[in-house]
C-alpha cells in the first residue's frame, strides 16, 4: 500500500497540536498558581482554585499525550530530547506534583497557614519556568551522536533558555489573569484587569526579546525568517502579533469579559506558529528531522486511526465538562 | 558526589521507587471507582440514603487518592525518556502506541468526567452524574488494559521484527496487544485492585463497627467488602495459579527463581516453603520444602522433571532473592485474604457479622494486605524478568540513558524527598477522612450541594430533571 500523504508531517502536526492544547489549557491553570501570591485573601484563593478544580486534570492530560505521543510517533526524538532536557523535565514533574496534589490537599489541611497554597504557587512557577527553559534549550540546539544525546546534564542552562523560561512564566501569568477576568467578578475581577495590563506589556517585551535573540542562535533561523521569498510567509506573523496586541489593549480598556482571554490564546497561537516556522523540519533543531525520527509506518498508521476517532470525541466531552461548569464562580459557592 | 556510582543501578532504583509509590494509588482507585459506581447505582435503584452517604464518603477519599495517582503517573510516562532513552528509542514503536492509546481511551475519559463526578451532581442531575461516574470507572479499567498489555509485551514479546536501526517493529498488532501473558496478567491485576479496595473498605467498616456495631454506613460497607473477600479472594488464588502456569511456559527462568530451584530435579521437584537464596553459591540455604509438591503444582505430576537455574547461563539469572521472597509474601497475603473471607462467611451465617470483635479486628489488621500483595506481586514479576527489559531481547543494562551517575542520583534523591513529603501528607488526609464515620447527610467534595442530602432522592431528581 502506498501512502500518498507524508505521515511524518501528519504526526508532526498532531504532536504539535497536543503540545499547543497543553500549553494553553494548562497554561492558564499554571498562570493562576503563578499569580496566587498576589491574591493573599483566602476567599479569593478559594474562588481562584474553584475556577479550574473541575477541569485541571483534563488539561494536564494533554501533557501526557504530548510526551507519550512523541515516544510513539518519533521515538528517536523522544529518546534524545528527554536526556538532554533531564533537569528541566525532572523539575517540571516535581513542580506538577506539588501543584496537582494542592487542588485536593488544601481543602483537607487543618492548619491555619495553608502550606498547600505555597505548594500550589511554587509548583506552578517551577513547572512553568522549567517548560520555558526546555523550549529554549531545544531551540538553541542539542548535541547528538548517532542515536544518542551526546552533551552534558547542564547544557540546557544558557541566558537564552533563562529568557524563554521567564517569558513563558509571564505568558502563563497573562493567560491566568485573563482567565480570572472571564471567570470571576467584583473586586477580584478588577484586580485581574490590572494585572492583565501589566502582564500584557511584559509579554510583548518578552516576545520581542525572544524574537530578537532567536535569529542569533543559528544561521538557519535567520535565513528562514529574513530571506526572500520566505519573508512573504513569515512577515504576516509579527504583523498579526501587533494587530492582536492592539485588539487586546482595546478589550482590556473596554473591560470585556471574554475577549481578553481568547485574544491571549490567539497571541499564543501566533508565537507557536513562529516557533514552528523556525524549527521545521527539525524536531531536534539542527540534527534530527521529523523524517529521521519517525516511527515505522505501521506504528504511525495504527495510532492515526485512534487519533482520528478519539481526539474529536475527547474535545467533545471536554467541551461538555467546561459547559457544565460555565459562568462566573462566586465566593462561597465553591465546589469544596 | 556519586561519580563512582553505577548510573544504571541508580536508574533502576529510581524506577523501582517511583513505580512502587505510583502503583499503590491506581491499585486502590481502580477498585474504588468501580465501588463508587456500584454505590451510586444502588442509590439510584433503591433510593436508600445510606448508599448516597457512602458514595459521598468514599468520593472524598477517591478525590485525594486519584490526584496522587495522576501526578505520580506523569512521572512514569516521562521516565521512559529521561532514564531509559535507549529503551524508548528501540521499543518506542511498540510501547509508544500502546501508551498513546491508554492516554486517548482512558486518561482523557477519566479526567474529562472526573470534574462532573466530583463536583457536578447538582449541576447535571443524578442520571448524567451516574454516567460520569461510570465513565471514570470504565476509564480506570481501560487504562489497566493498555498498560498491562505494554508490560506483558515486555515480558512475553510476540508479533514483532527488528529493523535496521535496531528498533522493534510491529509485524501484527493483535499479536502484540494480546501477547501470551497479557490475559493472565490483566485478570490477576484487576482482581488484585478490586481486592485491595475491598480490604480497605472492609477495614474502615470494621473500624467503625468496633466503635458502634449499629453504624448504618459501616454495616453496609463491611458486608459488601466481606462478600468481595469471600468470593474474589479464592478466585484470585486460582487466577494466580493459572498466571504461574503461563509464566512457566513462557518465562521458565522466572519460575525457577520464584521457586528457589537452583538445581534441576530429574524426578520431581520439591516445593520450598522457606530458605535463603545464595546467588553466589547457586544454592538455596536453610531450605524447608515438601518433596515433589513443586512438580505436582506446576506440572500436575509428582515425578515430572523440572530444570533449574543450573541449566541457565549465569549472566541470565535474575536476582533470586527478590522474586523468591516477594512471591512468598504475595502468596501469604492471598491466603490470609481468603482466610478472612471464609471467617466472615462463617460469622455471617452465624448472624454475627456486625458484632464479632475478633472478625473486625482481623479485618482492620488486613487493611494494607492488598497493597502489600500488589507490591510483592509486581516485585516478583519485574525482578523475575531481569536481567532483561524486553525479555530475552534487550538487556536492562543496555536500555538506560547515556547519563552521568550524579544526574540520576540527584533526581532520585529529589523524588525520594518529594514523594515522602507529599504522599505522606496525602495518606494522613485519607486516614483522617476514614477516621470519621459516614453519617446522615454526608457531603461530597462539592460544597454547593446542600447539606441536606437526605432530602435528595433519585426519584425527586428524576421528576424535577435536576437537583437545585
Amino acid at each position: 500500500m502506498s501512502i500518498a500523504v507524508d505521515l511524518a508531517i501528519v504526526w508532526a502536526f498532531i504532536i504539535a497540536f497536543a503540545v499547543f492544547v497543553y500549553v494553553v489549557m494548562d497554561g492558564f491553570d499554571l498562570g493562576l498558581g503563578i499569580l496566587f501570591p498576589l491574591f493573599p485573601r483566602k476567599q479569593d484563593r478559594d474562588v481562584i482554585m474553584n475556577t479550574v478544580a473541575p477541569v485541571w486534570d483534563g488539561n494536564e492530560t494533554w501533557l501526557v499525550l504530548g510526551g507519550g505521543g512523541m515516544m510513539a510517533a518519533f521515538p528517536l526524538a523522544y529518546s534524545v530530547l528527554m536526556p538532554a532536557l533531564y533537569t528541566p523535565i525532572i523539575a517540571m514533574l516535581l513542580g506538577l506534583i506539588f501543584r496537582g496534589v494542592a487542588f485536593e490537599f488544601r481543602w483537607r489541611t487543618t492548619s491555619e497557614r495553608n502550606k498547600w497554597d505555597i505548594a500550589f504557587a511554587g509548583g506552578s512557577l517551577l513547572a512553568a519556568l522549567a517548560q520555558g527553559v526546555a523550549l529554549g534549550a531545544i531551540l538553541q540546539g542539542i548535541q547528538v551522536s548517532g542515536r544518542h544525546y551526546a552533551g552534558g546534564w547542564w547544557d540546557w542552562l544558557t541566558p537564552f533558555s533563562i529568557l524563554t523560561g521567564v517569558s513563558l512564566v509571564i505568558g502563563y501569568a497573562l493567560l491566568g489573569a485573563t482567565w480570572l477576568v472571564m471567570k470571576t467578578e467584583g473586586e477580584l475581577r478588577d484586580r485581574a484587569y490590572g494585572l492583565s495590563w501589566a502582564l500584557l506589556f511584559a509579554m510583548l517585551g518578552a516576545i520581542g526579546a525572544v524574537s530578537i535573540a532567536t535569529p542569533f542562535l543559528h544561521l538557519q533561523y535567520t535565513q528562514r525568517w529574513f530571506t526572500w521569498p520566505n519573508i512573504i510567509l513569515t512577515a504576516p506573523v509579527p504583523i498579526a502579533v501587533a494587530a492582536v496586541s492592539v485588539l487586546l489593549l482595546r478589550a482590556l480598556a473596554r473591560k470585556y469579559d471574554y475577549q481578553p482571554f481568547f485574544l491571549v490564546l490567539t497571541l499564543f497561537a501566533l508565537c507557536y506558529a513562529g516557533l514552528g516556522i523556525s524549527m521545521y523540519p527539525f524536531i531536534v533543531p539542527q540534527s534530527i528531522t521529523i523524517w529521521d525520527a519517525a516511527a515505522p509506518e505501521n506504528s504511525q498508521i495504527f495510532m492515526l486511526f485512534g487519533v482520528a476517532v478519539l481526539i474529536p470525541l475527547i474535545l467533545a466531552y471536554t467541551a461538555w465538562a467546561y459547559y457544565v461548569f460555565r459562568g462566573k464562580v462566586q465566593a462561597g459557592h465553591g465546589y469544596h | 558526589m556519586f561519580e563512582g556510582w553505577d548510573a544504571v543501578v541508580l536508574a533502576r532504583a529510581q524506577f523501582a521507587f517511583t513505580m512502587s509509590f505510583h502503583i499503590i494509588f491506581p491499585a486502590f482507585s481502580i477498585g474504588l471507582a468501580s465501588y463508587l459506581a456500584v454505590l451510586e447505582a444502588l442509590w439510584l435503584w433503591t433510593g436508600r440514603e445510606v448508599f448516597i452517604n457512602l458514595f459521598n464518603y468514599w468520593l472524598k477519599i477517591f478525590a485525594v487518592a486519584f490526584g496522587m495517582g495522576v501526578v505520580s503517573g506523569i512521572v512514569m510516562s516521562y521516565q521512559f525518556g529521561t532514564n531509559w532513552s535507549v529503551f524508548a528509542d528501540r521499543a518506542g514503536p511498540i510501547i509508544g502506541p500502546l501508551m498513546a492509546y491508554e492516554v486517548l481511551t482512558a486518561f482523557f475519559l477519566e479526567a474529562g468526567f472526573l470534574g462532573v463526578m466530583l463536583f457536578g451532581l447538582k449541576r447535571v442531575g443524578p442520571r448524567l452524574h451516574f454516567f460520569a461516574t461510570l465513565m471514570v470507572a470504565i476509564g480506570t479499567l481501560i487504562s489497566a488494559f493498555w498498560i498491562l498489555s505494554a508490560n506483558s509485551w515486555m515480558q512475553t514479546p510476540t508479533g514483532y521484527s527488528v529493523n535496521a536501526a535496531g528498533q522493534f517493529v510491529v509485524a501484527d498488532w493483535l499479536t502484540v496487544i494480546f501477547n501470551p501473558s497479557f490475559p493472565y496478567r490483566l485478570v490477576h491485576m484487576v482482581l488484585a485492585a478490586y481486592l485491595t479496595t475491598a480490604f480497605v473498605v472492609g477495614a474502615v467498616g470494621a473500624f467503625h463497627l468496633l466503635r458502634d456495631p449499629h453504624q448504618a454506613g459501616a454495616r453496609v460497607m463491611f458486608s459488601m467488602a466481606m462478600w468481595m473477600a469471600t468470593i474474589v479472594a479464592p478466585i484470585q488464588i486460582l487466577a494466580g495459579d493459572q498466571h504461574g502456569l503461563n509464566t512457566l511456559e513462557h518465562q521458565p527462568v522466572k519460575i525457577m527463581a520464584m521457586e528457589g530451584h537452583f538445581e534441576s530435579h530429574k524426578d520431581g521437584a520439591p516445593l520450598y516453603l522457606f530458605g535463603w537464596p545464595n546467588q553466589a553459591a547457586g544454592k538455596l540455604e536453610y531450605a524447608i520444602g515438601v518433596p515433589k509438591l513443586g512438580s505436582l503444582i506446576l506440572k500436575h505430576s509428582p515425578d515430572a522433571p523440572m530444570a533449574g537455574l543450573d541449566t541457565v547461563p549465569r549472566e541470565n539469572w535474575p536476582p533470586v532473592v527478590f522474586p523468591f521472597w516477594s512471591f512468598r509474601i504475595m502468596v501469604g497475603m492471598g491466603m490470609l485474604m481468603a482466610g478472612l473471607g471464609l471467617f466472615s462467611l462463617i460469622q455471617r451465617f452465624r448472624g454475627r457479622l456486625y458484632d464479632s470483635r475478633l472478625l473486625h479486628m482481623f479485618a482492620v489488621a488486613m487493611a494494607p494486605s492488598g497493597f502489600i500483595a500488589v507490591l510483592a506481586g509486581w516485585i516478583t514479576t519485574e525482578t523475575g524478568r531481569q536481567p532483561f527489559t524486553v525479555y530475552g531481547l534487550l538487556r536492562t543494562a543496555d536500555a538506560a540513558s547515556p547519563l552521568a551517575a550524579p544526574a540520576v542520583a540527584s533526581s532520585l534523591i529529589a523524588f525520594i524527598i518529594v514523594y515522602f513529603a507529599v504522599f505522606t501528607a496525602g495518606v494522613i488526609y485519607i486516614l483522617r477522612l476514614m477516621a470519621a464515620a459516614p453519617h446522615h447527610g454526608e457531603e461530597g467534595p462539592a460544597k454547593d450541594v446542600p447539606a441536606r442530602a437526605a432530602g435528595i432522592t433519585p426519584a425527586a431528581g428524576a421528576v424535577t430533571g435536576a437537583i437545585r
